[in-house]
């Protein structure tokens, strides 16, 4: 296992290429040559929950429908996550060329950006630059035409089913899976719904070949990330690094030398010791991310921490299924009450079982992934939660 | 056709089949909450959840479609646990006073609590701090939220039963809830009261609005003479909660009950059922005189019927345009109350001041129809209170009655008289089916002509059924209807109605008479019969209302003697003055919001 793999590189913010060039050499190759490709460069999609970026392109081609549907999640809403807004505001027509790609490839005349409530401030620029490329795309012999949509403020319509039930005009809610949204996806059609960042990552490999992109990361985490980098840190910030570095030589260049954990992914990430330092990878390996790093110092409360975060699930949870609307109110009411000594701190025991409950059973990843920030929080930081 | 193992026990079934109704092939029960046979799954309560080995989460049995080689296991330790977790977690958010609760002995929540022991309440009780209060503004539907667990099959009835919508899902996390529009109370919404959503809840958060002391100080009163009339779906039904299976007829029973409870006079809405024929029928020729001969553009085509108070509410709220076409003919129910503080009570030589009249209807709608400003033609309210199905069989477990074991009785001799076309009412399609059979012989002189009366094409379980026969042979009156062909559509459950009423407002469908149930299968899957309801036991009790229609000596309204005797001695004839005074009505245009 390589440790020494922080290094800063410099591909998304970079200028941007010819996009029209781009698009016609990736229309004169075979489709599924650039498939295959695209899954060999082994990228994984960019959200955080790392499904192969081409394994999920080539599902969607292979799948029936009259019409198809391309979608770039922009609902970045995961708590300490701010790269996306950065993507679009910086290099957005990377973004539009990557769908645009994905659209061409499989089989796909419309694509939307699915912007967050709060990003609305980017919306006349990105109208500008979607009507300037889909003129673009017409001249160029691509039926493929581009879209905003809005989100309403939900964290959870960050998760696909629901973003997808949100543009029908739904409640926000995710849906039963299977069926995916490869199959069954926007209005009952195949569709792909991948990250602002994998868009991005998916043009990077059509410019330097997939055989250079892999050079980057590691076997099981290929590529370089954007990272959102906040809290206690002597530098904070968006840093694009390669994947596959460990904490210890993130906490050494960003930490502010009293680094006692590092949230890793945000609230529905896991929560890092120092202890645990060294031996945590950042990346599929290890701990995957969708770019948020939350460095904390020995001055914070794990306690308020983990309040916070449980106070935003309660909130943010669509509150369909039983596990995760009333798990995270257990959770949050729980661990208060054993602050308060109404309950033994024994009881935060049924509460890790609870929160493996939740992990198991919950119907999306929102509910899923309640339980890691618990876990790793009640698991190496027991006393700041008991006193 | 999929090969999988359930608890290590290989099964083949059909590609396409849940792990839910796989396992049930095997006789393997999971439990289940949010799940209905008769909605759309929504996969949310997760009590179904099981394990499939080798994959990191477990699968909501009731939404996850087989596949091949799949190994379930749906009772492991990790799903028990799970399982267990979600039982309490729906318990703490759940206000768990059940000895008090109306719905105590029949919740499927309580009976989860019982058969996983959950015992001394785990979690913390969030109930307290959500500070509930109960909805009981509607005179037919109380809504509690403390004791709802967000399941949703209400607000899935609502919509894609009844395309009413006016129960949803409002805010999200913590503070999600089942509301209503703004969150106004029920009864200033768009709610047709038909109760399919009581009859859907698994717990005691929706119930119907029950007029039981009522009732019962009325028959201890002793200065009142308390009269009772059952609709035709109970006698279909009510068996079902006294311990007979889904099907049976208990007819004989429950009139014998009724006398038992204390019921002066215990009579039969079927009698005006028959009354709804000769008038609706009636009125039917009439409008359609006025279209084909008197060429009266401004006669209303098509006619529907007017029974169903759950269709009548719909029908204002959503396509008031159409009230013109509603019959004018108050439901069997309203006329019958009509008739017992006037007809009756002169008969009986009773003061009407003096009569309480009490119904015994599948509906909860019906509550609210007595209620109507408009239902006080006799000079009183026509009917005092109306118990459900549901409401009867509490009275007579109360009375400490032993049903089962009783003999049947025969209703009273007057004004309990009865033929099998009253009977049908009680499914869909059996107005329309009633209608055919003395309309026909009133302009033919002769039988309608399907064999043994039975019109098959208007029965069963289609959601929008039509059907159409030219007449021929018709007497010299009539003759402007001869050649004509009568097309006829029949709806049953208000989603289908909105959709058959839109047909005909977009021009797409043309009919002379359409009859309409707002609930699923017809009064006998109404609102206010016997939970559980399902299409299985919805077909078990139509089966039995076709069979009561059989057995009857009578099977034609305009053959009921009492109804001959009635139009001789107090209304004359049909459409008459006295007619129009207390057997018709009107209604009322009603904004959505």
């Amino acid at each position: 296992m390589e440790s020494n793999k922080l290094s800063r590189v410099d591909y998304i913010f970079r200028p941007e290429s010819n996009r029209i060039d781009l698009i016609k050499k990736i229309m004169s190759k075979d489709k599924d040559d650039f498939i295959l490709e695209l899954i060999d460069s082994g990228l994984k999609g960019r959200g955080g929950a790392g499904f192969l970026t081409g394994l999920k392109w080539k599902l969607a081609k292979e799948a029936q429908g009259d019409k198809k549907y391309v979608i770039c999640n922009a609902d970045e809403g995961e708590p300490g996550t701010f790269k996306d807004r950065e993507i679009l505001d910086r290099v957005a027509g990377k973004v539009l060329t990557g769908m645009a790609l994905c659209g061409y490839i499989v089989g796909a005349n419309e694509g939307f950006i699915y912007l967050r409530a709060e990003y609305r401030f980017l919306a006349p620029k990105l109208q500008q630059m979607m009507d300037a490329m889909n003129q673009e795309l017409k001249t160029a012999g691509l039926d493929f035409t581009l879209a905003l949509r809005f989100g309403s403020g939900a964290y959870v319509c960050g998760e696909e089913t629901a973003l997808i039930e949100s543009m029908e005009g739904k409640r926000g809610e995710p849906r039963n899976k299977p069926p995916f949204p490869v199959t069954d996806g926007y209005l009952g059609k195949p569709t792909v719904v991948n990250n602002v960042e994998t868009f991005v990552n998916t043009v990077i490999i059509a410019e330097i070949g997939y055989q250079e992109y892999k050079k980057l990361g590691t076997d099981s985490s290929r590529g370089m990330k954007l990272f959102s980098i906040s809290g206690d840190c002597a530098k904070e910030g968006i840093f694009e690094l390669e994947l596959g570095m460990s904490l210890a030589d993130f906490v050494e260049e960003f930490g502010d030398g009293d680094t006692k954990a590092v949230q890793v992914g945000g609230a529905s990430g896991f929560c890092v010791p120092r202890k645990k330092f060294k031996e945590t990878i950042i990346g599929f390996e290890g701990i995957p991310t969708g770019g948020s790093m939350k460095i904390f110092n020995s001055s914070r409360s794990m306690y308020n921490v983990l309040h916070n975060y449980l106070d935003f699930f309660q909130e943010e949870s669509c509150g369909q299924c039983t596990p995760c609307r009333v798990g995270c109110q257990q959770l949050l009411k729980g661990i208060m009450a054993v602050k308060r000594r109404e309950r033994p701190a024994t009881y935060l025991d049924e509460l890790v079982k609870l929160a493996e409950t939740m992990r198991y059973a919950s119907k999306c990843g929102l509910g899923q992934s309640v339980g890691n920030a618990f876990v790793s929080i009640v698991e190496n930081f027991r006393e700041e939660i008991v006193y | 056709m999929i090969n999988l193992t359930i608890n290590n026990i290989p099964v083949t079934v059909e590609e396409g089949t849940t792990i839910l109704a796989a396992a049930r092939k095997l006789n393997i029960r999971i439990p289940t909450l949010c799940y209905h046979e008769d909605l759309c799954i929504a996969g949310n309560c997760r009590v179904c959840v099981v394990e499939q080995v080798g994959m990191r989460t477990l699968q909501a049995s009731c939404a996850v479609p087989v596949r091949e080689n799949m190994q379930i296991l749906t009772n492991s330790m990790k799903v028990r646990q799970a399982r267990k977790n979600i039982i309490e977690l729906l318990l703490s958010e759940h206000n768990a006073d059940c000895t008090k609760c109306y719905k105590n002995g029949n919740c499927e929540l309580q009976d989860l609590a019982n058969e996983y022991r959950t015992g001394n309440q785990m979690y913390l009780d969030l109930v307290p701090e959500k500070h509930f209060t109960i909805d009981q503004s509607s005179p037919s539907i109380m809504k509690d939220d403390s004791k709802c667990i967000r399941c949703q099959r209400c607000v899935r009835t609502c919509a894609e039963l009844q395309g009413v919508n006016a129960l949803a899902v409002a805010n999200k996390g913590h503070e999600m809830k089942i509301s209503s529009f703004y969150d106004k109370p029920m009864h200033e919404v768009v709610c047709t009261n038909c109760g399919q959503c009581i009859n859907r809840c698994p717990t005691g958060a929706l119930v119907e609005r029950n007029y039981l002391d009522e009732v019962w100080n009325a028959i201890y009163d002793p200065s009142k003479h308390v009269a009772v009339q059952t609709a035709p779906a109970v006698r279909v039904a009510l068996g079902e909660e006294l311990g007979f299976d889904p099907g049976e007829r208990v007819t004989g029973k429950m009139v014998a009950a009724l006398r038992r409870l204390g019921f002066n006079s215990v009579l039969d809405t079927d009698f005006t059922a028959d009354l709804t024929i000769m008038e609706e029928g009636t009125e039917l020729l009439t409008r359609l005189k006025k279209a084909l001969v008197d060429n009266d553009e401004k006669v209303a085509i098509p006619m529907t019927t007017s029974c169903s108070p759950g269709w009548i509410k719909f029908i204002e709220h959503t396509f008031p345009e159409y009230l013109p076409n509603v019959s004018t003919c108050k439901s069997p129910q309203q006329m019958f109350g009509a008739l017992v503080k006037t007809y009756y009570a002169q008969r009986k030589n009773i003061n009407p001041k003096d009569i309480v009249s009490v119904s015994i209807m599948p509906c909860t709608a019906k509550k609210y129809e007595a209620q109507r400003p408009e239902m006080r033609d006799s000079g009183y309210q026509d009917v005092d209170y109306v118990l459900t199905t549901r409401e009867l069989a509490i009275m007579i477990k109360q009375a400490g009655i032993e049903f089962m074991k009783l003999e049947d009785e025969e209703y009273d001799r007057f004004m309990g008289d009865s033929t099998g076309a009253a009977v049908i009412f009680g499914a869909t399609g059996g107005v329309m089916e009633a209608a055919l059979r003395t309309a026909w012989e009133i302009v033919t002189g002769k039988e309608v002509p399907f064999e043994n009366l039975n019109i098959t094409p208007v029965r069963g379980m289609e959601g929008i059924k039509e059907a159409s026969v030219t007449i021929a042979g018709t007497k010299p009156e009539w003759s402007f209807l001869e050649g004509v062909e009568l097309k006829c559509a029949i709806a049953h459950g208000l989603a289908n109605a909105r959709e058959l009423m839109q047909a005909v407002k977009d021009g797409k469908a043309v009919y002379h008479f359409i009859e309409v149930m707002a609930c699923p299968g017809g009064c006998l899957g109404g609102g206010g019969q016997p939970i559980p309801t399902n299409p299985e036991i919805r077909q078990k009790r139509a089966e039995a209302i076709y069979a009561e229609d059989e057995g009857m000596p009578i099977r034609k309204s305009h053959e009921n003697p009492e109804v001959a005797q009635i139009y001789q001695e107090f209304l004359g004839e049909p459409l008459g003055h006295k007619s129009h005074e207390l057997l018709h009505t009107h209604y009322k245009a009603r904004k959505r919001y």
